[in-house]
């Protein structure tokens, strides 16, 4: 086995292309490892010393934030809690204090489990994945990144480097709920995100779902129907249209019927609550916290 | 394959050599031989092997122990003034929020961490600082308790 600190993007790189594979803050690596998972790889590079990866940078048009910015970064990020609060109400359910203070947006994206918290709401922003190696750089959308569990069409040498996500429209915003069974360290059972952008009248402009750990990977719908008609039944329709599209597993921690059912009433909360933020309401970050999902504290 | 590296715990830095995949949890633990820091699940749920680096609490259980090269690691021996417990490790003492005391070590390096960034709490605030540590003695109200207690004195000076 070989181990190496990278400090440089291009060490970093260089690395990767002579077939390390990289570390940040080791929560899924590491964890998997010792859990007999996946063994871990011969050759180990530690990417969390890279200072350009960890900034948050508000661009012309949107954001774009570095592979190694924690999920506690997001969750106090002044911008990040309130224009793309979604990926807040994502980041801040993950893990415990601990993980969310080492654990990266990029380990997350890239690990590409289908109960991760923050896929399904950067899917819903319409997020670009900037991946980059010695042979160059391409951005790929989020959704089409994820191939299966623990998969992604990321070649080997390839690293996650920044998420760029589109600026909302002043009248749009995100909302990200899970159904969970306790309050910290846990996975999301099911969870949905949904963007949503409001006319003048208040109905609905655009609407796009994003459900999580009800198929092999986090995937997205496009309401276009539901465009004209009042949010609450735009989160009707965004219920049943979940329920019919999710192709959940039964194991441990639910039964296929009962993620179907509970992923309904995660994207109609998921609906209401983006709703009430594109209309100019302060939700605190969590959604989940806020309106009472999961365990009572 | 072991490598020769130094890890600077408490403010020492100790010359060790380990295997590269093996956690810092057993080095601190067997090499550098500071036990207060515990193993609990060695699954990254309980919190009990909780240090800090740099500042941030780290389950030091699934933390590779070469990553940790050059950052400041605290361990729960780096908190007393020796053998003057500080005011937080007196005030969980005092309110009865030790009972068999395995999490505590990992309760008290996470409860210093969220007074580092958040010196005036609300206990809503403190449960989430707390939420990756688990307790099967208190039923965590003391601990609450002994944390609010500890933020109002530092407040106070």
């Amino acid at each position: 086995m070989s181990f190496t600190i990278a400090t440089t993007l291009d060490d970093a790189l260089a690395a990767l292309a002579a077939g390390a594979r990289p570390v940040a803050g080791g929560t899924d690596l590491v964890v998997g490892a010792r859990h007999g998972k996946a063994p871990l790889p011969e050759h180990l590079v530690a990417i969390d010393r890279i200072a350009e990866l960890k900034t948050v940078t508000e661009t012309a048009d949107g954001v774009s934030i570095g592979a190694l910015v924690s999920h506690h970064q997001i969750e106090t990020h002044p911008l990040l809690t309130t224009a793309y609060a979604g990926l807040a109400d994502g980041s801040a359910l993950v893990g415990s204090p601990a993980t969310r203070h080492i654990g990266t947006l990029g380990g997350n994206i890239m690990n590409a489990s289908p109960a991760m918290d923050t896929g399904a709401p950067l899917a819903v922003m319409l997020a670009e994945v900037e991946l980059r190696s010695v042979r160059g750089t391409r951005r790929v959308p989020i959704e089409a990144l994820w191939s299966a569990p623990g998969r992604t069409g990321a070649e080997p040498d390839e690293l996650c480097v920044a998420v760029h996500i589109p600026a909302p429209d002043p009248r749009a915003n995100t909302a990200y709920v899970r159904l969970e069974y306790r309050r910290a360290m846990e996975i999301a059972v099911v969870g949905a995100a949904a963007f949503v952008a409001l006319a003048d009248d208040g109905t609905i402009a655009a609407l796009r779902v994003g459900l999580t750990a009800v198929a092999p990977t986090i995937f997205t719908g496009n309401l276009l129907g539901q465009v004209g008609r009042s949010v609450a039944d735009a989160a009707a329709a965004a219920a049943a249209l979940s329920m019919e599209h999710s192709t959940p597993i039964s194991d441990v921690r639910a039964s296929e019927a009962y993620r179907r059912h509970t992923v309904g009433v995660m994207a109609r909360r998921a609906v209401e609550a983006a709703a009430r933020r594109a209309a100019g309401e302060t939700i605190a970050i969590p959604v989940n916290r806020a309106i009472g999902i999961g365990a009572a504290s | 394959m072991s490598e020769s590296i130094h890890l600077t715990v408490n403010g020492v830095a100790y010359p060790v050599t380990v295997d590269q995949g093996r956690n810092l949890l057993s080095v601190i633990r067997t090499e550098i031989g500071l036990t207060g820091t515990k193993e609990g699940c060695d699954d990254c749920e309980c919190g009990a092997c909780m240090v800090l680096l740099d500042g941030q609490p780290v389950n030091s259980c699934s933390y590779l122990a070469v990553q940790a090269q050059g950052r400041a690691i605290t361990t729960v021996e780096g908190l007393a003034d020796g053998d003057a417990l500080n005011v937080l490790q007196r005030n969980l003492l005092e309110t009865g929020g030790v009972q068999c005391g395995f999490c505590t070590p990992g309760m008290l390096l996470s409860a210093t961490a969220l007074l580092d960034r958040t010196p005036n709490p609300s206990d809503e605030e403190v449960r989430i600082g707390l939420s990756g540590n688990l307790c099967r003695c208190t039923g965590y109200a003391k601990i609450v308790a002994a944390v609010q207690l500890t933020a109002a004195e530092l407040r106070n000076g």
